[in-house]
Formats: structure tokens, sequence, C-alpha cells
């Protein structure tokens, strides 16, 4: 590296060389001194606009049409016009090459920051975190998501948008339902998944011969049918994954619509790592900036005004306000997990006698580094702050506990706070705040009728008392029904397999036709 | 490593107003209902600036399982004075603070922000212009005036001196015109020279003098002159003439749908050309031309007369809007009584003023809430027309009592007329 002590840009104003300087020096402090494993990137330079349209598609560069995209950006729209809401300096985009949205309106600063983060922070956390290479394709989502366009617009052609908006409507309806969550044996190769896609349609049509309309089916085979134990495993239950059950056995979908679901299976797939990595993800960044930018600023490559630009936004991101602030709504990932990142490096850099009783393992070890690669590597928010947080941040963020328990009349406990007595118990309960398995309701397909009416048989397993909202809860029934196109059920059941609740859907003579 | 830097601001934008439409499409009943509704509390020149609507969330939400309730915990941050073991008292609200701002599906109403053109567009819908036949607004014209470069013939107000200038130095440089100059040097050179050099300078003077002659300092076939050419331009401006009757027996209400129906029409015209005029005159048994506000609110007394009306709009007209310079629209509303005596005259004004020059008139007759109007004998002004209109007069006319009925009969009004019209030619 040839130690320039020129600075990299004057001012605010920047053109494509100076994102080209940029990038270059961003990229040689990552590389050699933070040492980051990072996929090839993509910088792309966008308006205003356009970062509000990728917003309200989920940030994807290319997506199918459907109108909720449309209503989420004419609310993005309009708050973002009243000023209720700022727009997000940049988008990442988890992919191979890695594409990294800058708007034009930033800064000279905020675009060597946005750089930084995105294109190194968030870029080393998705080609190494083990969530992401288990569960997602960077190779592959670009194409597929290019393949999902085009198929739904094809059968929009083909069937007719309103039976796909349908479709789709049903199937976003269990998006958060369409996730294997344990499995993880297999990674999604979206690739092969498109040509899959094509082949079996080929195949479809190749085949296709009517007369097998026309063959008398035999005699339902009752008695396998009786046998809960072998129904089960024919049927690959108890199934949590909702989406996944239905393109495999709703039986009067056409093979379209089993399609469909599959692509809104694999999108939400893609997105689940997500969404159990914000906190170590935005700390990932957040940290990486910050070492950057505070490097180019010793090299002299930024200048004192830029680079104190660059604290003000850097402190605005990492603020947290306490619970009691108005603007308070949970902890914010980018504070959580930048402190926390912090927070490693000193212990293994300098610990204390606590840091040395709590974290035997990494405090002391001396490469803040290696052992933050590998935490990068290795955890995921839930047990990255069961294992990481330290004594010292809870003290600092000032961290308590409330229970509140409807049957405890008396008020909401405070259960633990920041003291010797408390640490183990708060960490514990903000790593459950963390953990998919408390996040998402519990729902599984249990059973179907196969003898009788057919009727799918669903189960919540309720955790600590909270049960589903009943107007969602019947309207997302009605969606499955509406794709199972036979009666739906679904019963709310405690701990001890007590019923609370019962819901029942029908489905809907549109749907069925469809 | 390689690094790809792509700029795509010049890609098209509005990559999401496909969805946007989409969503509109969807919503398009709620939608134009909200339309509807806003429109109401504006003044017509309003209510083309589109603005923000709300609808009901109804039939645009997207349900997902939610859990709510049961025995929460939750860590928070910002400690001040909790020490384990309080108790703190519940606040009134269920949910407490810790329930989130963030649960965006549970709102009532879902409020956006229209564009002016989706607005109008709902508003309006599929309307026609009414009388295509006649004058179809895309090839409505009139002479204009440009330049068009130079002509070698045309009125002498028109030479372009500097032109003409020019194409004569040119020409006198090509042919070799003595410059005075020349001569004056001669004439000195003469002034102390011998006889004989004086003859041979006589001579020399002579013949530059006769060639300066023979090639005049400007020649008829220099001078230019500007061309211009006349060229059609669209008109691009309407007046709308709202005529209504204020005497004592038109109500509120009757007046609310009127001024309902000058709004639909405002907006119509307003599509259509880039400037619009509205002129509001009103009428009792006299008429005077009066603003916005006075037209719809203030009372007046007297008795009718509608050629009074007529008149007024027919002086506005000659002395501020030329037909050929603008394209007339009149609305009239009333609820149909005219004096007996006034027909004649009220019919004569109309057909002969009044229509001839007009792109457009239109009878509303206004009723009572609760009218009976189709049961009653039709009023004075309603025969009239309609008698006018058996006789060949392009009257649009129709009867309205309730609020409701405004939207489907302006559609109506404006469909109808094209119909017949195509059909007729």
């Amino acid at each position: 590296m040839t130690a320039t002590d020129q600075p990299l840009f004057q001012g605010a104003d920047w053109d494509f060389l100076t994102l080209q300087r940029i990038y270059d020096a961003c990229e040689g402090i990552a590389l050699k001194e933070l040492r980051l494993d990072v996929y090839p990137n993509q910088i792309e330079v966008i308006t205003a606009e356009q970062m509000l349209d990728a917003h309200s598609s989920v940030g994807m560069p290319l997506y199918y049409k459907h109108w909720s995209f449309g209503k989420h950006f004419a609310f993005q729209e309009a708050s973002y016009r009243k000023g209720l809401m700022g727009l997000a300096y940049e988008i990442v985009i988890n992919s191979s090459p890695c594409i990294s949205y800058l708007m034009e309106e930033n800064t000279a600063t905020m675009q060597t920051l946005v750089t930084a983060h995105a294109a190194f922070g968030h870029n080393h956390f998705f080609k190494n975190n083990y969530l992401f290479r288990q569960w997602t394709d960077a190779d592959g989502i670009l194409d597929y998501l290019e393949f999902a366009k085009t198929y739904v617009t094809q059968c929009e052609e083909r069937y007719g948008r309103q039976a796909v908006e349908r479709t789709l409507d049903a199937a976003h309806a269990l998006m958060s339902h369409g996730i294997d969550r344990y499995s993880g044996k297999k990674k999604l190769d979206l690739r092969a998944e498109e040509k899959r896609a094509g082949k079996r349609r080929l195949h479809e049509e190749g085949t296709f011969n009517d007369l097998w309309r026309t063959v008398p089916t035999g005699p339902v085979k009752s008695d396998v049918l009786q046998n809960v134990g072998r129904r089960q495993k024919l049927l690959g239950l108890p199934q949590e994954n909702l989406l996944y059950f239905l393109e495999k056995t709703a039986p009067r979908l056409a093979p379209w619509q089993r399609e469909l679901l599959r692509i809104v299976r694999h999108i939400a797939q893609y997105f689940y790592p997500q969404s159990q990595t914000k906190v170590m993800n935005e700390g990932t960044a957040t940290y990486v900036h910050y070492r950057i930018m505070n490097r180019l600023h010793e090299q002299g490559r930024i200048s004192d005004g830029n680079f104190l630009e660059f604290l003000q936004s850097h402190t605005n991101v990492v603020f947290q306000p306490d619970f009691d602030n108005p603007h308070y709504s949970g902890f914010n990932p980018y504070a959580l997990g930048f402190a926390m990142m912090q927070d490693i490096e000193r212990i293994v850099t300098s610990p204390d006698e606590e840091d040395r009783e709590w974290f035997p393992d990494i405090a002391g070890a001396g490469d803040a580094m290696g052992v933050l690669r590998s935490v990068w590597t290795d955890y995921r928010d839930e047990s990255f702050i069961g294992q990481f947080l330290s004594p010292r941040l809870m003290r600092h963020f000032r961290m308590f506990h409330l229970h509140d328990d409807l049957e405890e009349s008396a008020g909401i406990r405070v259960d633990a706070i920041h003291d010797e007595r408390g640490y183990r118990r708060l960490r514990r309960e903000l790593a459950r705040q963390y953990d998919v398995g408390f996040i998402d309701a519990n729902i599984e397909v249990v059973d179907v009728d196969l003898a009788g009416d057919r009727r799918l048989m669903l189960r919540h397993a309720v955790l600590k008392g909270a049960q589903l909202n009943e107007v969602d809860a019947k309207r997302v029934l009605q969606y499955l029904a509406d794709l199972w196109s036979y009666d739906v059920s679904l019963v709310e059941v405690d701990a001890s397999d007590t019923v609370l609740k019962e819901y029942v859907a029908n489905p809907r003579k549109l749907a069925a036709a469809a | 490593m390689t690094i790809h830097i792509v700029d795509r601001r010049l890609n098209p934008g509005s990559k999401s107003l496909e969805n946007r439409q989409r969503f509109l499409r969807r919503a398009k009943a709620l939608v134009q209902g909200a339309v509807k509704k806003s429109s109401q509390g504006r003044n017509i020149k309003e209510v083309l600036e589109g603005g923000e609507v709300s609808i009901p969330i109804e039939g645009m939400d997207e349900p997902r399982f939610r859990r709510e309730g049961g025995t929460r915990d939750m860590v928070l941050p910002g400690n001040k004075k909790f020490i384990e073991g309080d108790m703190l008292p519940r606040s009134g609200r269920s949910g407490g603070k810790a329930g989130g701002p963030g649960e965006g599906d549970s709102q009532d109403a879902f409020r956006f922000v229209l564009s002016r053109d989706e607005f109008v567009d709902l508003f309006l819908d599929d309307l026609e212009l009414p009388d295509l036949a006649k004058r179809k607004l895309a090839e409505v014209e009139s002479e204009g005036i440009r330049r068009a470069g130079y002509a070698t013939s045309g009125s002498p107000a028109n030479i372009s001196v500097s032109r003409t200038v020019a194409r004569a130095m040119a020409r006198r440089v090509a042919l070799r015109r003595p410059r005075p100059e020349a001569l004056a040097v001669l004439e000195a050179e003469m002034a102390d020279c011998s006889e004989a050099r004086r003859v041979e300078i006589l001579a020399e003077i002579e013949a530059l003098k006769s060639k300066m002659r023979r090639i005049p300092f400007i020649d008829p076939i220099d001078i230019r002159y500007r061309r211009f050419e006349a060229v059609p331009k669209p008109v691009a401006q309407a007046v709308m003439f709202c005529l209504m009757d204020v005497s004592g027996s038109m109500t509120e209400h009757m007046k609310d749908l009127a001024k309902r129906f000058y709004m639909l029409l405002y907006v119509f015209l307003k599509r259509r050309y880039r400037h619009v005029e509205i002129v509001f005159i009103r009428h009792t048994d006299r008429a005077e031309e009066v603003d916005e506000n006075t037209f719809f609110h203030s009372p007046a007394s007297g008795g009718t007369l509608v050629s009074s009306a007529l008149q007024a709009m027919h002086d506005i007209l000659r002395s501020r809007f030329r037909p050929s310079d603008w394209n007339i629209y009149a609305a009239q509303a009333s609820d149909g009584d005219n004096s007996h005596s006034d027909g004649e005259v009220t019919g004569r004004l109309l057909t002969e003023m009044i229509l001839p020059v007009s792109q457009f008139f239109a009878y509303l007759e206004v009723g009572q809430e609760e009218g009976v109007m189709y049961d009653m004998p039709a009023s004075s002004l309603w025969t009239l027309y309609e008698r006018l209109r058996a006789g060949g007069a392009p009257l649009s006319m129709r009867k309205v009592s309730k609020r409701s009925e405004i939207f489907p009969v302006f559609h109506d009004l404006f469909q109808r007329r094209g119909k017949q019209e195509r059909a007729a030619s």
C-alpha cells in the first residue's frame, strides 16, 4: 500500500473517480488490516426516488409485481414527504457480487461511510456467517428473483392477474410460516431450482395425456389412512412449514400455484437469516465502518472536518434512547451490536478482572480481529447475546428486566436489574428476545382427515399465554382454507394440552374454482 | 479485486409505479369514495390539487399470524431507579408502552398521497368530451404567426435592414464598386498637379463615377423581407360560465347540488385546457357577475328572469372572451322557475347568441332533497329548453335532486351526448 497522505476528497462533492479512490482506500484497510473476506463488490449510485422504490419491494433490485409493494410505497412515500421518516442511507444485497446502493444526495463522507459499512461490513458478514452460508445462496439469488419475476408475469398472462394475485395474497399471509427452521442439511441451490422449474414444466407438457384423467382410481386404502402413525409419516407430519406442506399436499392446487408457493417460500427462506442476525449484522457493519473511518482519518486521508461529519452521523446511528424516551422502540440493533463488538475488542485486548472471570476464553487473547471474525462466523443474535453480553455493557445500558404477568394483579415486577444478582438472568432474558422460537407463533400442521372431509388440522402451541390476534388469525386461516380448498381448523393449546380456542375456516367458492 | 461502480441514476425511475397502480386498482372503490369525500369540502378550483386521502384498511390489509397478550418479559435500557423486586403499576392501556409503535398493521385507516393526476383520474374516470363532432379538441386551432426566414418580396414594413445591407455590401465588393475614399484621393491629387495629369485624373474620376452609378449602393435585388407564416395554434384556454338562479325559491341544498356540478365541469375543463377562467353569474330578475363566495353563499331576492343572465353572459362574452380565442362552456343551474313572459326572449338569446359560440351548454334542474320531481309537471324552463332541444339546439339538460345523483348525472350527461352525436352523424 502506498502510504498516501493526500486526502481522498475535499468538501462534500464527489465524482466517480472519488468513489473509486474511496473504495480503494477502504478496501486496503478492510482486507489488509481487518483481514475481511468479502464477495466481489458492485456499487450502484441511485437517486432518492430509486431508493424509495427499492425500499418498498423489500430492498431487492428486482422483484415480482404485487399490489402490497405498491401499498408500502404509497405509505412510505407519504411519511417520507411529511418528513416522518428519513431515507435509508444504503441498501446492501446479500448476493455475489454483493450490491451496495449509494444515494446520489450523500456527501463524500457519507459515501465513504456507506462503502465501508455495506461493501465491507455487511458483505463480510453475509459471506461468512454460518446462517447465511447455510440458508442462502448468494450466487443464485438475483437469477432466482429474475426467474420469479418472469414466472409470475407468465402466470398472470396465462391464468389471469386476479387468480395469481389471490394465490400470492394467500402465500404472503403464510410467509412467516413458510420457513424450514431445523433441517438445514440441504443448502438451497437457487440456480438449480430455477432450472428444475423449467424442466418440470417441459416434462409435464411433454407427457401430458388426457387419458389419465379417465383411468378409474382404486378403492380408498382406508386401513392405511386410518392408521394415524402411517398417515403422519406419509404426509410428513407434524409440519411447521405451512407453505411447504401446501405446496406438496394441497389436493386441488394447480401446478403453477404450487410453483408460486414455492417461490414465496424460497424468498422467505432467503430472508430468514437476516431476521435472526440483525444485531450482529449491523454491529459488524458499524464496527467495520468505525474502524475504517478512524484509520482513514489517522492516515490523513479524511480531513478533520469530514471526520467530524462522520462522527455526527455515526453517533446518530448508534444512539440508544432510554425506555421512557418517546423515541424508544426497542433496542437499537446498531447501538447494541456496535457496543458489543467494541466491548469484545476491549475484553480481548485489555481485560479487567471481571472480564477474566466472565470470558476466560477470550479475555486477553490479544487478537481482537481474530476473535471478532470467528464470532461473526459462528453466532446468531440469540447465541451472540447469550454468550458475549458483558456485565459492563449491562451497566452501561442500565438494563433491567420487567415481568408482566396478568395473573399477578399487583403490577409489573422488576425481575432483575444490572447488578451482581441480575446479570445472568438479564442476559438470558435478552437473548431470548432474539430467539426466533419465541418470536414467531409455533403453529404446526398436525393431521389431515383423509378418510372424512379432508379437514386440515393445525395446532398452535401457546407460549406464556400469548394467543393469536383473532381478527388476523381468521383472515390468515381463510387464505389457508382457500389454498387447501377444504375446511381448515386451528386449535390453540397451552402446555398442558388444554384447548384455549378453536378456529374453523371454510374455503371460499371463488378460490376453489380458480 | 475488481470493483464495479454502476451509475443507475439514469435508469427509468418509478420502478414501483406498476405496483402502485395495482394497489390503486385494488383499492379503487375505496379510493374513489375517499376522493369524493375529500372533494366535498373544497372550492371549485381546489378540486384539482390532488393530495392526501385516507382509505379504510379493510380489504387492504395483509394479515399474519400475530400473537398478543399473555405473560410478557422484556429487557429495557435506561434504568433510573428500579431495583429488583419493585412492583410497577400497570398503565391504563393494556399493551403498555412496550407494545411498540411498530405494529403497522393495526391501523384502522391508511393514509397516502395521490398525485394530482391520479386524483382527477379517479374523479373523472372515463369522461368523453362533449360535442366532439363539432370541434374535436385536439384539433381546435386558431391562426398564429411565427417568423419563418426571409423572402424576396413582402411589405416595406417587413424589410430586414441588416440582411439587406449585408447582401448589398457583398454585391458591391464582388463587383468592385469604387469606394468613395478612392475618389477623394484622386480629387486631392488633382488639386496640385500638372495639367496633363489633371486631364488624366478627371477621366479617371469620370470613369469611377460612372461605374458607381452602374453599380448602385443598394440594388432592388439586395432587398430581403422578414417572412412570417401563419401557424395553427391550439386554443389552450377555456372559459366556464356558471349561471345560477339565486331567487328565494333556490334552497341551500339546491345550491350545493349546483356547486358540485360546477366543480366537476371545472375539473373536466382543467384537464383539457391549460387555462380555465370561471365566470359566476347569478340572477334573480336581473343578473350580475359575482365572485365564488357571493355566488354560493350570499342571499338575494327578487323575481326570476333567466334571460337577464343570458344577456349578461352574452355581454361578458363580447367584451372579454372572443369565441375565436376561447372555448366557451356554460352550465346553468336553476329550479326551473321563469316568468312566462320571459320564455321567448330566453329562447332567442340562447339559440341566436349563446349556443352558436359555445362548445357546450348544460342545464341542470335541481330539486328538493325529498323531491318528487318526476311526478310534477315540467317546469317552465324545462319545457322551454325541451322545445329548443327538439328543434335541434345542442343543449344538455338533466334533473337532479340528490347529492348522490350528481356524479352519475355528470357522467351520464357527457357520455350519452357523445353517443347520441355519434349515432346522429
